[in-house]
C-alpha cells in the first residue's frame, strides 16, 4: 500500500508536485521533501513566527498548516523572494542595515514584511511593529528590522531615500 | 610595520558601514544551518531524557526499542563511559547518564532510526528504572542539605565552589567612610533562547575519520571533547561549526547530543542527525545563573568609594559547566568602572537538581552589575548627590591597574555618561531626590547606570601557552585572497570582521575576499565565539597575517617598479607609489610578482593576550586585553494600578574603541539593550511543582521574551576611545551594552513610583507588593532580606597596587587566639 499523499500547487511562481507522508506539516514538506531549507523552525508549535511563508499572499505559520492544505494554492517562500540574482528591496535593506544578524528568523520577518508592504505601501512605525509582532528575533532588538522595512517601503514607492546617518553610525 | 594596524593611513574599510560578507545569503535563505544539512542514507537520532530530577538509574531496557522496525542502533551511558565538561576542573558530565540523573532533562539513552518519527517512537519504548533521591532545589537548600550529594566533588556537601579574596583591608576602608551602606539583591536566571534549536550531524567515513557539523560557538572545545569521549585521535576528527542561528553563550559547552550522534555514526556507519526540540533547548540551558547578592560599600560624602565587600551565591543547576568561571566573574568586574581602593569578594556556587547554568551574554556580570548600580543609586540618594555626577566623579583612570589587578587601557566611560546625560535631558528630568522638583509626569521616571565588560579572557579555558587565535591567509596569482580562521559567526559578523581587516591592509574590497571559518580541518584554531573575544583576537591575528602578506607584495613591487619600499601604498586594488600614484600595478599583478619572487604566498598571524599583572590564585578570571564601557539612561512609565512597567526609551552610549563596522556595532548595542530589557522586565527560568524542580514553561510562548510590542526605543551613541590592544583600537560590543540596562530600568522605576525592586525581573506583582508596603508606611521595597550563613574560608589576601603589592597573595599567617 502506498503511504504518501500527492499534491500539486504553485510554489514560488512555478508549478510543483510533491509526494509526502500525509501527516507532515507544510514546513516539513518544504524542508524535507522539496529541499527548500530557507524556511526555518523555532518551536514547531506556532509560537515564534520563524517558519512564516506566504500562502495566497497571506503570511501563515507553516508549522501549523498541513502540507495537504497547500493543494491548489500559491505558496511563496524566502527562495522565491528575489528575482533571479536581483534581491527584493526588503532583502537589500535588510542586508544594508544588518537587520539579519544570525539570519535564522530573517526569512520569516522578510515574508511578513513583504505581505505588509503589498497591503500598505507606507506603513507607520507602529503599523510595522504590529505587523511584525508575531515574529521573535533574539539578535537585533527589532530596530534595524523596522528601519529596513521603512527604507524598503520608501524605495518601493519610488522615493530616493538614503540610509539615515543615525541608523548607521549612531547619534553624534 | 606598526602594531594593530594603526599605521596612520586613511582608512578605506575600517569604520565604514559595509554589508556583511554573508548578508545576501542570510537574506535569501541560502545560509546552511546545521539542521539544513541532509546526507545520503542519513539516520535521525532522539535522546531519551530523564523525567525525574535526582535518581539512581537501576536498569535500562532497550529491547523493545531495538526491536522496532527501522531502528538501527540504541546507545546508553555504558557505550560512552568517559566523562567530559568544558572546564578541566569540572569534568562531570556524561554523554548519557550512567548511574545517576541530576535534573529533569538529563540524557539517558539514544536511538538512531531511518526517520524521525520512528526514532521518536523507539525513544518512548526505552524503559528506565529509577531509584529516586531527595532533590535540592535552591541555594539555601544546597547549603543546608549535605546528603544526598548531587556530585561527589566540590567544596563539600552540595557546594560546587567557594571563593574568598580580599584586596587591601576592607574593614579599614569602612572605618574611613562617611557612610557605609548595605543591600541584598536577587537576580533570577534566564535563558539564551536562540531562535535556532541546537542541531548536529555526524558522519563516520569509510576511512574511519569522523566529521561533525554542529551549531556550536566553540568548535575547538567540541573537537577536544569528541577526542576524549569517543575516544578517537583528535587528528581523525573534523568539526565544522555551522553558522549559529543565535548563540548568546548557549552553544558554548560541548553537548551530549554532539557526542551521541558521533557515537551513533561510528556504530552504524551512516550519517546521523539530531535536532533538539524547543523543550530540549530549555533543558540544555547553560544560561544566566540565579544569583543572590549582598553588597556593602563605604563612601565619602562626595561618593568616593573607600571599600567594598561583595558576596554572591549562585544557583548552578545540575552540572559544573562554566560555573567556576561564572562564580569568579560575579566578583571580578566591580572594580573596573569606579575607583574601588579596597575590595573583598566572597562567592559560592551550589549544585541543584535543575538544568545547568553557564555563560549567557555578559557571563556572570549582569547580576553583580545590577546589584552594584542599584546600590550606588541608593547611596547617591542618601548623599543627596546626582547619581550621574557621582559616578562621573570617581571613574577608574585609563592606563591604571585596579585593586584586584585588572589592567585598564582606554576608558571612555566619562564620555559615555556625558552623551546619555545630555541626550536624555537628564538634568531637567531627574528629580534630584526631591519630589518637589519633579518635572516628569506622575508614574514616569528616569534612571542611570554604567558598566564595563572584557574584550576576551586573558587566559584560555585549558592551560596552554599557545595563541588564542590564529589566521591563515592565502593569496593566489589571480589576485584571490582567502582568509582562514577557526572563529565561528554566530550572527555578530565575525566572518565579515576578518574580511574588513584584511581588505583594509591589502587595499582591496572586502567582497574580493573568500572567508573560510570554523572548520578544524581547514582553519587554524580560534578558541570560539565567547567572552567577547573574537573581534579583538581574530582581528589582531588577521592584522599580523595581512601585514606579513603586504610586506611580500611591497618587496616584490618595489623591486619591479624600482621605487623605495616606504613609498608603496596599497589601496583601491592597486599597489602604487604614493609620490607618483600612476606608477602602479594592479593587486593581482602584485601577487604575481610576489609569487614569482617568493613562491606560493601564504602567511599566518596569531594572537596571544598580554600577561596580566595579577598572580594570585583566582587571578585568571577578569583580566582582559581591554575593557569596553557603557552608560545607559532609561525612561519608564509605571502604572501604579497594575504595576506594569513600560520602558519607553533607552539612551545608551558605548565605548567601542574603534568601530570596525559601525552598523554592526549599532546592531550589537540594540540587541544587547533588547536582551537586557527582557531580563529586567520578564524573562525567568522558573521552576514549579514537585519541590520546584520542574521547568515552569519550556516553550517560546510562555517563557516571556520581548516582542516588537515590548521593545523600547533606543538612542545609541558610539564613543570611540581606541585601545592600544585592540585591532585598529577596537573593543568589544557583543555583551557589554546589555549590562547597564537592567539597573538603569530598576533605578528609573524607583524614580517613577518610589519603590525599590531589588529582585530581577521587575514583574507587575512585585511592583504592586512594594507599592502596598509603601502605602502601609513600611519599607517601599520588594526583594530578599537575608543571605545564608556560610562558613567562608579565610580570604586569600592580596596587597593592592597602591599598597605596593606585587599581584601575589600574602603568605597565610597562623592566627593565635
Amino acid at each position: 500500500m502506498k503511504q504518501k499523499a500527492h499534491i500539486k500547487f504553485q510554489l514560488n511562481g512555478e508549478s510543483c508536485e510533491v509526494a509526502f507522508a500525509p501527516h507532515k506539516t507544510l514546513l516539513e514538506v518544504l524542508r524535507e521533501d522539496l529541499a527548500l531549507t530557507g524556511t526555518k523552525h523555532g518551536c514547531e508549535l506556532g509560537e515564534c513566527g520563524t517558519c512564516t511563508v506566504l500562502v495566497d499572499g497571506r503570511a501563515i505559520l507553516s508549522c501549523l498548516m498541513l502540507g495537504l492544505e497547500a493543494e491548489g494554492r500559491t505558496v511563496k517562500t524566502i527562495e522565491g523572494m528575489a528575482q533571479g540574482v536581483e534581491l527584493h528591496p526588503l532583502q537589500e535593506t535588510f542586508a544594508d542595515l544588518g537587520a539579519a544578524q544570525c539570519g535564522y528568523c530573517s526569512p520569516g520577518f522578510l515574508l511578513v514584511a513583504d505581505e505588509l508592504l503589498e497591503k500598505n505601501p507606507d506603513p507607520s512605525r507602529e503599523e510595522i511593529k504590529e505587523a511584525l509582532s508575531g515574529n521573535l528575533c533574539r539578535c537585533t532588538g527589532y530596530i534595524k528590522i523596522y528601519e529596513a522595512v521603512e527604507l524598503a517601503a520608501a524605495r518601493k514607492r519610488g522615493e530616493e531615500k538614503e540610509l539615515p546617518h543615525e541608523c548607521l553610525f549612531g547619534l553624534d | 610595520m606598526s602594531q594593530n594596524g594603526s599605521n596612520k593611513k586613511p582608512l578605506n574599510v575600517v569604520g565604514k558601514p559595509f554589508r556583511k560578507v554573508d548578508a545576501r545569503a542570510k537574506c535569501t535563505g541560502q545560509t546552511k544551518f546545521a539542521d539544513d544539512i541532509v546526507l545520503p542514507r542519513m539516520l535521525y537520532a532522539k535522546i531519551l531524557r530523564s523525567h525525574v530530577a535526582h535518581a539512581l538509574i537501576r536498569n535500562i531496557d532497550t529491547s523493545k526499542a531495538l526491536a522496532l522496525k527501522g531502528v538501527i542502533a540504541v546507545v546508553t551511558g555504558r557505550d560512552l563511559p568517559i566523562p567530559y565538561g568544558i572546564l578541566p576542573v569540572s569534568q562531570d558530565e556524561h554523554a548519557l547518564c550512567i548511574e545517576k540523573v541530576r535534573f529533569i532533562g538529563d540524557p539517558v539513552a539514544a536511538v538512531a532510526a531511518i526517520d524521525e518519527d520512528i526514532a521518536f517512537e523507539a525513544m518512548n519504548l526505552i524503559e528506565v528504572e529509577y531509584e529516586q533521591l531527595a532533590t535540592i532545589s535552591s541555594i539555601e537548600e544546597a547549603l543546608s542539605v549535605d546528603e544526598p550529594r548531587i556530585h561527589e566533588y566540590g567544596d563539600g556537601g552540595n557546594i560546587h565552589k567557594k571563593v574568598s579574596l580580599e584586596f587591601g583591608d576592607v574593614e579599614e576602608g569602612f572605618k574611613e567612610a562617611d557612610l557605609v551602606h548595605e543591600d541584598i539583591f536577587f537576580y533570577e536566571g534566564s535563558t539564551h533562547l536562540p531562535m535556532e534549536q541546537h542541531a548536529a550531524v555526524a558522519r563516520f567515513d569509510v576511512d574511519q575519520k569522523l566529521t561533525l557539523w554542529s551549531a556550536t560557538q566553540t568548535p575547538h572545545y567540541v573537537h577536544r571533547a569528541l577526542a576524549k569521549v569517543l575516544p578517537l585521535p583528535a587528528a581523525h576528527i573534523r568539526v565544522i561549526a555551522t553558522p549559529n542561528g543565535g548563540g548568546f553563550g548557549g552553544k558554548s559547552d560541548p553537548f551530549n547530543h554532539e557526542l551521541v550522534v558521533a557515537k551513533l555514526a561510528m556504530i552504524t556507519g551512516r550519517p546521523v542527525k539530531i535536532t533538539l526540540t524547543r523543550e530540549e533547548v530549555f533543558y540544555c540551558h547553560r544560561g544566566r545563573h540565579p544569583v543572590l547578592m549582598r553588597v556593602k560599600t563605604g563612601v565619602k560624602q562626595d561618593g568616593a568609594i573607600t571599600g567594598m565587600h561583595f558576596q554572591s551565591f549562585l544557583d548552578g543547576g545540575g552540572y559544573g559547566s562554566y560555573g567556576v568561571a561564572s562564580t569568579f566573574y560575579t566578583g571580578a568586574l566591580q572594580t573596573v568602572t569606579y575607583e574601588v581602593p579596597r575590595y573583598k569578594f566572597q562567592g559560592l556556587r551550589a549544585f541543584t537538581n535543575k538544568p545547568p547554568c553557564g555563560p549567557k551574554r555578559g557571563h556572570g556580570t549582569p547580576q553583580p552589575r545590577y546589584a552594584l548600580e542599584v546600590h550606588l543609586d541608593k547611596i547617591a540618594e542618601q548623599l543627596k548627590l546626582d547619581p550621574a555626577e557621582m559616578r562621573r566623579r570617581h571613574l577608574v583612570k585609563p592606563n591604571s591597574v585596579t585593586a584586584n589587578y585588572l589592567r585598564i587601557g582606554s576608558m571612555g566611560l566619562g564620555t559615555c555618561i556625558d552623551k546619555v546625560v545630555e541626550g536624555s535631558g537628564w538634568k531637567t528630568k531627574f528629580s534630584s531626590w526631591d519630589q518637589a522638583k519633579r518635572t516628569l509626569a506622575p508614574g514616569k521616571g528616569i534612571g542611570i547606570a554604567c558598566s564595563s565588560y572584557i574584550c576576551g579572557a586573558g587566559l584560555p579555558i585549558y592551560w596552554n601557552s599557545m595563541p588564542q587565535s590564529g589566521v591563515q591567509l592565502r593569496l593566489d596569482r589571480q589576485g584571490g585572497v582567502c582568509v582562514m580562521c577557526g572563529s565561528i559567526d554566530i550572527g555578530q559578523g565575525s566572518d565579515s570582521i576578518l574580511a574588513y581587516i584584511v581588505a583594509e591592509i591589502l587595499g582591496i574590497d572586502p567582497f574580493d575576499i573568500r572567508v573560510v571559518t570554523a572548520d578544524t580541518d581547514l582553519t587554524p584554531v580560534d578558541l570560539g565565539s565567547y567572552s567577547s573575544r573574537v573581534t579583538l583576537m581574530t582581528g589582531n591575528a588577521a592584522i599580523q597575517a595581512a601585514e606579513r602578506a603586504r610586506e611580500l607584495l611591497v618587496l616584490a613591487v618595489a623591486e619591479k617598479l624600482n621605487i623605495p619600499i616606504e613609498n608603496i601604498s596599497l589601496a583601491d586594488r592597486r599597489v602604487f607609489d604614493v609620490e607618483h600614484p600612476e606608477t602602479a600595478v594592479s593587486f593581482a599583478e602584485a601577487v604575481v610578482l610576489a609569487e614569482s619572487k617568493f613562491g606560493t604566498i601564504g602567511t599566518v598571524g596569531s594572537y596571544t593576550p598580554p600577561r596580566s599583572p595579577g598572580k594570585y590564585k583566582g587571578a585568571g578570571v577578569g583580566p582582559s586585553p581591554a575593557y569596553s564601557y557603557s552608560a545607559a539612561v532609561a525612561e519608564v512609565d509605571v502604572d501604579p494600578a497594575t504595576g506594569i512597567v513600560v520602558v519607553e526609551r533607552i539612551w545608551i552610549a558605548h565605548d567601542i574603541g574603534q568601530s570596525i563596522n559601525p552598523v554592526l556595532v549599532m546592531g550589537q548595542v540594540e540587541g544587547s539593550v533588547y536582551m537586557g530589557l527582557g531580563e529586567i522586565l520578564m524573562e525567568e527560568m522558573a521552576y514549579r511543582a514537585n519541590r520546584n524542580i520542574v521547568h515552569k514553561f519550556p516553550s517560546l510562548l510562555e517563557y516571556k521574551s520581548p516582542t516588537t510590542m515590548e521593545m523600547c526605543d533606543v538612542k545609541t551613541y558610539l564613543v570611540e576611545d581606541p585601545d592600544p590592544n585592540g585591532p585598529f583600537g577596537a573593543k568589544e560590543v557583543g555583551q557589554g551594552p546589555l549590562l547597564p540596562v537592567p539597573p538603569a530600568v530598576a533605578n528609573a522605576v524607583y524614580d517613577a513610583v518610589g519603590v525599590r525592586i531589588d529582585e530581577v525581573p521587575i514583574t507587575p506583582d512585585k511592583v504592586l507588593k512594594a507599592l502596598k508596603e509603601k502605602e502601609r508606611g513600611r519599607s517601599p521595597r520588594f526583594g530578599p532580606d537575608s543571605v545564608p550563613e556560610v562558613a567562608w574560608p579565610e580570604p586569600l589576601r592580596v596587597l593592592t597596587p597602591d599598597e605596593g603589592g606585587d599581584g601575589r597573595e600574602m603568605p597565610r599567617v597562623a592566627v593565635h587566639s
